[in-house]
């Protein structure tokens, strides 16, 4: 009863309160389109300057980039004047590959692209690729999409739901509603269950979003991703409510932000694991988003199901789960009982 | 019942400042208690300590027979704290259903209570308006009526009538003499003299203590006063209102 009070209320300011409604659903949208355009954009097209090359090798050049001949001898120059990504020199049997530098992968693409051209067709290997998750067509975009789906799930929840549940504290209606026969705990109840009503519509928009109008690769089953979404969005909501007890307004709820939400994501795979500082390592395994992001490529990429995830769903469940524990513990601070 | 309603012999402090100090007070049924002080006190701590929404640092707080907190009598108590505690994205009918839930009114009784409050403050047509739309005074009738939802047996007030008009204020005092006749304690802490006059009872708190309790006659007659306003000021209170 008193639960159900909790909920409605919540609900109802919800739909008072539209333009948190459209912050919360509207914000990522536009977010995650504007990266999948970002990332989806044009192939990489490498613009390679050569001189004294054999013909065959400019040939097969030309498959992968635009080849021009270049008229000086002084590659540097033409490295600097126009806008080469690589100059290829062959001057009496010295064979020279000057590079532009500055970008990392497209040195990295130039130089394969080179190797490449350079060998000779009798030597060529057939190789027959497969590829056990993924495709060949499958973009970056692709790859890390689950990641931020999920993060921005968890941004958006814990803010909203720190920011009212401090609001609640600093407007007084937390020491009234205190003031009556409600339990901690049937509080602490309301707030999860009237915020995962609202953040279970939340996610699926989003994540309906993600699939079928950015197209993000979704090879496993829809309702996987929702239960993901919800019990990832489920402990940004418990972390929210818990941290806002730490917060006197709402700037340093804010600031939570840096602190909390955005080191989260240099640990759920955007970034290489395995080449992480052992020294912060660490941290991964104790963030929500870590196992959020996990199960979500596993769903999304590798079409992966409940047997590969259940282990990541409840460690979500068992961070959400704590933090409630916390924060009935935490309003302990306002009343004993 | 035997017992009266409340209790108190209780000191609290807040770090080493000591904002009470052993308050011994018996409040009966059906009486209208006013307490008076200079701002700051402790007005509204003692008034939380009854509610159970802060706690005894030594002593104890006995509401009808329990120690306070308890769940129980929390909810025969009608709270009006100081300062609104309002949704303001809500309409003032949203809120009230909200509290009477919470104060455990049943659904079927809901709306009839809501509406007899609502009339009671005479905002009885702004029931659909939101909250952040409400003036002042209306907010502070809008808390009082939530105080009153539930038929409470004891109602704690804190400053109730602060930014309501006159003829208002007269319409809300001849409720709590109403409700007074029927049993109800009230408590109320006021810094307008002419309410206090119309109390059964006054205590006066200065400098974390309890310095005089009494009818209005007899704090009166103690001081040698004319008006209520000369005796609060004979006994050192700063009277900061008329
Ligand atoms: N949470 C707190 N921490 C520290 N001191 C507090 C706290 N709450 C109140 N006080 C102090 O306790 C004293 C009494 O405050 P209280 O609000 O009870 O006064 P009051 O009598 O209600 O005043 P007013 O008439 O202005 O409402 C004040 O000096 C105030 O600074
Ligand atoms: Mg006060």
């Amino acid at each position: 009863m008193r639960i159900s009070a909790v909920v409605k209320r919540i609900l109802k300011q919800f739909i008072h309160d539209k333009r948190t409604m459209a912050l919360m659903i509207v914000a990522p949208i536009i977010i995650l389109t504007m990266l999948s355009l970002v990332f989806n954009g044009e192939d990489l097209e490498l613009k390679i300057g050569v001189l004294d090359l054999p013909d065959q090798i400019v040939e097969k050049m030309e498959q992968h980039a635009v080849v021009k001949n270049v008229s000086s001898e002084d590659a540097i120059e033409s490295l600097l004047k126009e806008d080469y990504d690589a100059v290829v020199v062959f001057n009496n049997g010295e064979k020279k590959l000057y590079l532009e530098g500055s970008n990392p992968s497209i040195n990295r693409a130039v130089i394969e692209l080179v190797k490449n051209s350079a060998v000779n067709s009798e030597e060529k290997v057939t190789m027959n690729i497969s590829y056990l998750f993924g495709s060949d067509d499958m973009t970056s975009f692709d790859h890390f999409g689950p990641v931020l789906v999920g993060f921005f799930i968890f941004f958006f929840v814990f803010l909203i739901a720190g920011v009212s549940f401090l609001r609640e504290r600093t407007q007084g209606t937390l020491e009234r509603v205190l003031a009556s026969p409600i339990k901690r705990w049937e509080l602490v109840i309301g707030y999860v269950v009237g915020f995962g009503l609202f953040t279970m519509v939340q996610s699926a928009i989003i994540a309906l979003y993600s699939v079928y109008v950015i197209d993000l690769k979704m090879e496993g089953s829809f309702f996987y991703v929702l239960l993901i979404t919800l019990m990832l969005a489920l402990s940004a909501l418990t972390l929210g409510i818990l941290l806002s007890s730490f917060a006197k307004n709402e700037l340093q709820m804010i600031q939570f932000i840096p602190l909390v939400v955005v080191p989260q994501i240099f640990f759920s795979g955007l970034f290489n694991l395995d080449t992480i500082s052992n020294y912060l390592s660490w941290i991964g395994p104790l963030t929500p988003l870590y196992y959020g992001a996990d199960a979500l490529k596993s769903v999304m990429i590798k079409g992966q199901g409940l047997t590969e995830l259940w282990i990541d769903l409840l460690v979500l469940f068992g961070f959400s789960i704590t933090f409630m524990i916390l924060n009935i513990y935490a309003l302990k601070k306002h009343r004993r009982i | 019942m035997k017992n009266f309603p409340v209790q108190t012999r209780v000191t609290k402090r807040y770090g080493h400042t000591t904002i009470l100090d052993n308050i011994k007070m018996t409040l009966n049924k059906g009486e209208i208690f006013g307490l008076l002080g200079p701002s700051g006190s402790g007005k509204t701590t003692f008034v939380k300590l009854l509610c159970g929404i802060e706690e005894a640092t030594e002593g104890e707080v006995i509401v009808l027979e329990k120690q306070m907190p308890d769940l129980n009598v929390m909810k025969r108590i009608g709270y009006m704290a100081q300062a609104d505690a309002l949704y303001g994205e809500l309409t003032a009918y949203e809120n009230l259903e909200f509290f009477a839930t919470l104060s455990g009114v049943s659904r079927r009784e809901q709306k009839a209570r809501i509406l007899s409050a609502m009339k009671l403050v005479d905002l009885e047509k702004e029931l659909q308006k939101r909250v952040e739309d409400f003036s002042g005074g209306m907010k502070r009738r809008l808390s009082l009526a939530i105080a009153l939802l539930h038929n409470p047996d004891i109602l704690i007030l804190d400053e109730p009538t602060v930014g309501i008009d006159p003829s208002l204020r007269q319409k809300i005092w001849e409720t709590f003499e109403d409700l007074r006749s029927k049993g109800v304690l009230i408590l109320v802490t006021t810094h307008v003299m002419d309410e206090a006059e119309r109390c059964s009872r006054l205590g006066m708190i200065k400098g974390g203590h309890l310095i005089a309790v009494g009818t209005p006659d007899e704090l009166k007659k103690q001081t040698d006063s004319q008006t209520i306003e000369q005796a609060f000021l004979s006994y050192g209170g700063q009277s900061n209102e008329n």
